[in-house]
């Protein structure tokens, strides 16, 4: 072997070449010719000394032409260099965190934590861990980058802090392997190629024109956020040309910075030709409450639901539903669906989707001026109530009516609708049944509102249906929510009941509870007596589900005083700035759970953004079918135990 | 011992750690929630972890000792150090805040009984750890020399025996040529299996590996009969070596010796050998499996003499070889280098204070492409088995190409190809990172497959 390495000649290092003790390579060519035949047949071309056999020459030659080779080797010619990674300004990790983030990528790797199940779960703290590190502002060590890039491509949920932690180094790094294509393409957050807030319009327009897909998302994005119009023009520039699913991601993202400007635009995407398009104008039209679409819907509606208010007290007043017949072209056009799923009337269903479409202000104004509160105690004439309250609730998410969505929330008191069931029979019920959902209700209430809510909810009927309610509450949870949370899991202890059918609760808990609950929680760890009739051993996994609630709270409390820079001088960065960081870094929203706890261990959740857009609309499947894929309730009947008791 | 009591750092608990499971746990465990009762003086380390059962592990450290530190802990563990010990010392370390282990004049009873005991063993005589089997190269203390040296002289002549059935077995594969073992490779693949069964019986460890390593070739794909003729040459080149080794210079006699498999006594080689006392960086490290055991490479570079050194260590399953020396630490010490025309491996002797991280975080100095070639070739000429030599390159940029990875130096258009053999187990893509397209340091091995990396600095070391 001539080369360094087995490259061949194009790909190796040079031969030395002839000359003094040096060989010709053409020399080492006719020894393996020789040895290939055999010295009985080919004779090597070496010299044999009296007396020895001519293999044994043939090796002594083979053996200084290899060393001699080996020693002569010398450097190939270099391959083109990769274009340089583009600097990340942001400061880096401090020390402790920099660690801490090797040891939370390390743990996905799949070996697992060896000790007791008492260990708190890294792979869970890993999504709270980067949107505080994002918060903070910091960049991703170079070194844990390919870790990163794994972990995002193992997990859709993780990507877009991920990729926002690696950064433009990270997408450059992307874009030498094709196992992290992924980060290429869609979704939010990703870098903008490197252009800043302070982009003049040549380098948008460019990039925008010449950009990849998720380099043009983000600028789209970023451009809308500091002058919705101009992204709307950036978009409108192009539209026709852009594919069908990539028409859809970019629509999707007017929604955050909506307003009438966007109007026109919209209503000339009602025209599109696809129909997710289509469909994904019209709802955001339906959120503009003074757009014109807005006003045709609410004309319809109001044909079909008026208030009988008998005069001179001949009856409570009370709503009548006459359902519209048809489906014309006209609504059609509107965004209206005419094809029900099965199983639903066509005319609840399109009753339904003009009235979610409708501005709930338009009630107050045809209901002789009631306020939500009291439209929504109305009568519905008919058994039209479930159908009517269902849209209203469906137009108080998309309009984000916060007063409407506290009269429809009722009380958290208030008996549910539907008696609680386990499993896949609760999921059924509560699609077919349950007209009201609190979960998206409660995410048009301030924070603090939506906390107590829940709170309360969660002492009047205990965690079996809150599981969902806590998806949508801030992280860390407030003190009141936190002890209602903490109170229930105690009372069902004291139940006797098995600590895994809470385990959806006990591991939002783990990752949402304020860390400092963690000193009250400590008493809950003791193995207390067995109840006479508890389950058997309840007892003692119950005292092990706290120790890992406590421990994984301890934990998250240590991980933010890391990023923080508790005691220590931020970690080899030369170029720190001085800006100090946030002083509260937990991120405004919720973490998302997976749907099973244990399916976050899956591998390959890979699915390609383009045929998964987050916010999708899915105009045949029931409207009231949760935004967010993963957010369901996870099943306790599914859970075995990891240890049956005798 | 050291007066001061200096903590260690969170990098060099972690590297203590035997795997990555323990590392990840002990990194859990090292928050003060679960610890109660801590407290350390210059030379321990102890604390009370409240684990699954009712009463808490004891768990105690003890930061020096003959053999390096110490561990013991109530949970019983089979690894050792146990999560508990790492997460217990992780606690200590200067980082995670002074407060939580606090000083103190003397360990509990607890911790100190166990303390004391190890102490007075480690100085009791006849526990001496870590002895190979010694030939009469380098007689173990107290053995009658004579019997030394008679057994010494028997396996010599064993393995002459063995060497000269391996000369007769490569000469007639050369006879019948290199492609009539291509007509059943089967039978070529027990012939040279039962080869190697006799190199062991000849108490040749060394040529029995070239053996199988030659039975491998064969299946190693486009170009294999090139590598077979060089591993027969070498091969052969070896055992023409041995039979003549009383014709060699010393050194190369020695080289000789211990290629074929001939071990030398670590406590001899102590006991006489010259000791290079030095400041020692350790630039790379990397364990691997080797059998039930886990075999542990540590490469040093001395401050003053510059030179390399590369300490082989095995621990058994679950259990971290010793020393548990991380990338970037100075280790202030006595080096003794086996005997070699080319010395290499060695073997640590008295240490001067405990191993410091490096004053600055910067990367070591390096040599360019072509002289590190060159270094190969040179280190080639004291032994011409040698596969790779130690080097630190500097200013090469990682290239991901088609099939193969090229480490590059843009100031002269030339680079070295990374050893194919790296392609699994380095991570290639952690250099590129960062690297970031620019050039950065990189430890490794230089030879004819070309580079395999090591250990890369950003600037503090990064493991590859």
């Amino acid at each position: 072997m001539a080369e360094a390495g087995s490259g061949g000649p194009e790909g190796g290092a040079e031969t030395a070449p002839g000359g003094g003790a040096v060989p010709e390579a053409d020399a080492w060519g006719d020894l393996l010719a020789a040895a290939l035949l055999g010295t009985e047949r080919r004779r090597p071309p070496v010299t044999v000394r009296p007396g020895q056999d001519p293999a044994a020459a043939l090796l002594d030659a083979a053996a200084l032409s290899t060393v001699a080779r080996r020693a002569g080797v010398r450097p190939a010619a270099a391959w083109p260099l990769p274009a340089p990674a583009p600097a990340d300004p942001r400061p880096a990790l401090p020390a402790a965190a920099r660690r801490r983030l090797g040891l939370l990528l390390a743990d996905r790797v799949g070996q697992g934590p060896s000790g007791p199940r008492a260990a708190p779960d890294l792979t869970e703290l890993l999504p709270q861990w980067l949107a505080m590190a994002n918060g903070h502002g910091y960049r991703a060590p170079d070194a844990l980058l390919p870790a990163l890039l794994d972990a995002a491509r193992a997990r859709t949920d993780l990507r877009p802090d991920a990729l926002a932690l690696a950064g433009p180094r990270g997408l450059w790094l992307a874009r030498l392997n094709a196992e992290w294509k992924f980060a290429l393409r869609g979704g939010p957050g990703r870098g903008t190629g490197g252009l800043s807030e302070s982009a003049t319009p040549e380098e948008v327009a460019k990039l925008w024109e010449e950009g990849l897909f998720a380099e043009r998302v983000s600028l789209l994005s970023m451009v809308r956020h500091r002058d919705p119009a101009a992204g709307l023009a950036l978009l409108a520039g192009t539209w026709a040309t852009e594919r069908a699913e990539d028409r859809l991601m970019f629509l999707d993202s007017l929604r955050d910075n909506l307003s009438p400007g966007d109007e026109p635009f919209l209503e000339q995407a009602l025209a599109d030709r696809s129909r997710n398009v289509r469909a994904t104008a019209a709802e955001l039209l339906s959120a503009l409450p003074c757009s014109a679409l807005a006003r045709r819907m609410a004309e319809r509606s109001r044909a079909h639901v008026r208030l009988e208010d008998p005069a001179g007290g001949a009856g409570a007043p009370r709503i009548v539903v006459r359902a519209p017949e048809e489906c014309d072209s006209a609504m059609q056009r509107d965004g209206v669906v005419p094809k029900p799923p099965s199983g639903r009337g066509e005319k609840a269903w399109w009753l339904g989707q003009l009235v979610e479409s409708t501005p709930l202000e338009c009630w107050t104004e045809w209901f002789g001026g009631r306020g939500a509160a009291a439209v929504v105690a109305l009568p519905v004439a008919d058994g039209w109530q479930p159908d009517l309250h269902a849209a209203w609730c469906r137009a108080a998410v998309r309009q984000r009516n916060t007063a409407w969505s506290r009269a429809l929330l009722g009380s958290p008191a208030a008996p549910l609708s539907t008696p609680p069931i386990a499993g896949e029979a609760a999921l059924a019920a509560a699609v077919t049944a349950s007209w009201r959902d609190p979960a998206k209700l409660l995410s048009a209430l301030p924070p603090e509102e939506r906390a107590g809510w829940v709170a309360e909810f969660i002492a009047a009927h205990g965690l079996s249906d809150a599981f969902r309610l806590l998806g949508v509450c801030a992280v860390p949870w407030s003190e009141p929510l936190g002890r209602a949370v903490v109170d229930a899991l105690d009372i069902a202890r004291d139940a006797g009941s098995y600590p895994w059918s809470f385990s959806g609760v006990m591991g939002l808990a783990e990752r949402c509870l304020d860390p400092a609950q963690a000193d009250r929680l400590e008493v809950l760890t003791a193995v207390s007596d067995e109840p006479e009739d508890g389950s058997p051993g309840a007892v003692g996994y119950w005292s092990e589900s706290f120790q890992r609630l406590v421990g994984t709270l301890r934990l998250r409390a240590v991980m933010r005083d890391e990023l923080n820079g508790a005691g220590e001088t931020p970690s080899n960065s030369p170029e720190t700035p001085t800006s100090a960081p946030p002083p509260d870094p937990a991120p405004p929203t919720a973490p998302q759970p997976a749907a099973d706890p244990t399916a976050a261990r899956t591998p390959h959740q890979t699915t390609p953004p383009e045929s998964h857009p987050p916010t999708a609309p899915q105009p045949t499947a029931d409207p009231t079918a949760p935004r967010t894929p993963g957010l369901a309730e996870p099943r306790p009947a599914a859970r075995t135990p990891p240890r049956m008791p005798e | 011992m050291n007066p001061q009591g200096e903590r260690w750092t969170a990098e060099q608990v972690l590297a203590l750690a035997p795997d990555t499971a323990s590392r990840i746990a002990g990194g859990e465990l090292g928050t003060a929630g679960p610890w109660s009762g801590t407290g350390s003086d210059a030379q321990s380390v102890w604390g009370l972890c409240q684990g699954g059962g009712s009463a808490p592990y004891q768990t105690v450290v003890d930061l020096e000792g003959a053999g390096g530190p110490g561990y013991r802990c109530g949970c019983r563990s089979r690894r050792s150090p146990c999560e508990h010990a790492l997460g217990l010392l992780l606690l200590w370390a200067g980082e995670t805040g002074e407060g939580s282990v606090p000083k103190a004049a003397a360990p509990p009873e607890w911790a100190g009984e166990w303390l004391a005991a190890r102490r007075s063993s480690a100085t009791a005589p006849g526990v001496a750890e870590g002895a190979e089997t010694a030939d009469g190269t380098a007689a173990a203390a107290g053995a009658d020399p004579v019997a030394a040296r008679r057994r010494a002289e028997q396996r010599a002549a064993r393995i002459e025996g063995g060497a000269s059935e391996l000369e007769q077995r490569l000469t007639d594969l050369l006879r019948d040529g290199l492609a009539s073992a291509d007509d059943d490779s089967h039978a070529g693949f027990t012939v040279w299996g039962e080869t190697a069964a006799r190199m062991v019986d000849a108490q040749a460890p060394g040529l029995a590996a070239r053996v199988r390593e030659l039975a491998s070739v064969r299946a190693s794909g486009p170009g294999w009969p090139g590598r077979m003729l060089e591993e027969c040459a070498l091969t052969h080149l070896l055992s023409q070596g041995f039979l003549h080794r009383e014709e060699l210079p010393e050194g190369l006699a020695a080289t000789t010796r211990s290629r074929v498999g001939i071990p030398v006594g670590t406590a001899g080689l102590l006991a006489s050998g010259p000791a290079v006392r030095d400041h020692w960086s350790v630039l790379g490290r990397q364990d691997s499996e080797e059998g039930r055991l886990t075999a542990r490479r540590t490469w040093l570079r001395g401050r003053r003499t510059g030179r390399m050194a590369l300490l082989l260590s095995f621990g058994a399953a679950g259990r971290a070889p010793e020393p548990a020396l991380p990338t970037g630490l100075v280790l202030d010490a006595d080096l003794v280098y086996y005997p070699s025309a080319r010395p290499l491996r060695a073997v640590l002797g008295t240490r001067y204070g405990r191993p410091a991280p490096e004053s600055e975080a910067t990367a070591p100095p390096g040599t360019g492409i072509a002289e590190a070639l060159a270094d190969y070739g040179e280190a080639l000429r004291d032994d011409p088995w040698l596969d790779a030599w130690p080097t630190v390159l500097s200013g090469v940029t990682p290239i991901p190409g088609q099939g193969g990875w090229q480490l590059a130096d843009a100031r002269t258009g030339t680079a070295v190809p990374v050893d194919p053999r790296c392609l699994q187990r380095t991570n290639l893509w952690q250099l590129t990172a960062v690297s970031g397209g620019g050039p950065v340091t990189v430890f490794g091995e230089c030879g004819h497959r070309g580079f395999a990396p090591i250990t890369t600095w950003d600037p503090h070391p990064v493991p590859l």
